[in-house]
């Protein structure tokens, strides 16, 4: 078993904020990143795929053609946007980095070819902060 | 001593994250998109932003300092990251109402925000990191 991960990266607004709570909730809880005017980060995105390389190209999965799925169904919804606002499968939910990857993985999973698996997804928030989801 | 007049640059290095979009409000839609592409998105976007802030001069005899960093930190935390931290740059914040908040124009409002709060006798120049890939430098 091999896994291959391909990087790619996004810029985006959100804030967190929960509607159903007050302002002063809001601040107490989530503190700055309350801010109702949004901030912004510049996400990195980490997907590792596994399986095993075809005998006939080496590759595990041409990771050009894994770039163009990610960019196709992650990247084009999430770059320069809004997340709390413009992206469809966010509606409704809190746009926690946590919820994000989640998000993520739902989108990329049905195109992952059959010979592949979908592993995991590590996406930075900041250098400093990131999660990982691996489907469980 | 040879060293007495020699020039040291120091450098500080801090974060902040905004939104912000970068857009004419002299133009219509369509030429915005045009020339500022995503970058114009009415719903802004954002990025963790870089900022390395260096002081050049010649070391304090006495202190061995070009500029003591607890003093530059505090500076620029108090000037820069109050200001610009989790906030939207066209709307939390006064310097961009008229001025496009651009990386460039961005690094010149530091600039003179740093500029006034640093012994004159320093030399100053900022440089600021919009993504990994992208940065400037004021001045230049």
């Amino acid at each position: 078993m091999v896994y291959l991960t391909r990087v790619e990266h996004f810029n985006a607004a959100h804030k967190l904020y929960n509607p159903g709570w007050s302002r002063e909730r809001n601040e107490e809880v989530f503190g700055k990143c309350a801010n109702e005017n949004w901030h912004g980060h510049n996400y990195e995105l980490y997907v590792t795929i596994k399986g095993e390389p075809d005998p006939d190209t080496g590759f595990l999965f041409d990771a050009n053609r894994l770039s163009g799925i990610i960019r196709e169904h992650v990247i084009e919804k999430l770059d320069h946007k809004n997340l709390n606002i413009e992206v469809d499968f966010l509606q409704g939910k809190m746009c926690s980095t946590e919820n994000l990857v989640v998000g993520i993985w739902q989108q990329l999973a049905p195109h992952i070819p059959s010979r592949v698996w979908l592993h995991g997804i590590k996406l930075y928030e900041t250098p400093r902060i990131f999660v990982e989801y691996f489907g469980e | 001593m040879e060293e007495a007049n020699k020039k040291v640059a120091v450098f500080r290095r801090e974060h902040f994250n905004a939104a912000h979009r970068i857009f004419n409000p002299a133009w219509d839609d369509v030429k915005n998109e045009e020339v500022f592409g995503k970058c114009a998105n009415p719903h802004y976007h954002g990025h963790n932003y870089e900022l390395v802030v260096k002081v050049t001069g010649v070391p304090d005899p006495e202190t061995g300092y070009v500029m003591d960093m607890k003093v530059l930190s505090r500076i620029t935390k108090e000037e820069v990251l109050e200001r610009f931290d989790h906030r939207n740059l066209n709307l939390d914040t006064v310097y961009f109402k008229e001025l496009n908040p651009t990386a460039e124009h961005i690094a010149m409002v530091i600039y003179g925000l740093l500029r006034a709060k640093i012994d004159p006798a320093l030399e100053l120049q900022v440089r600021l990191y919009e993504t990994e890939r992208n940065y400037v430098e004021y001045p230049a």
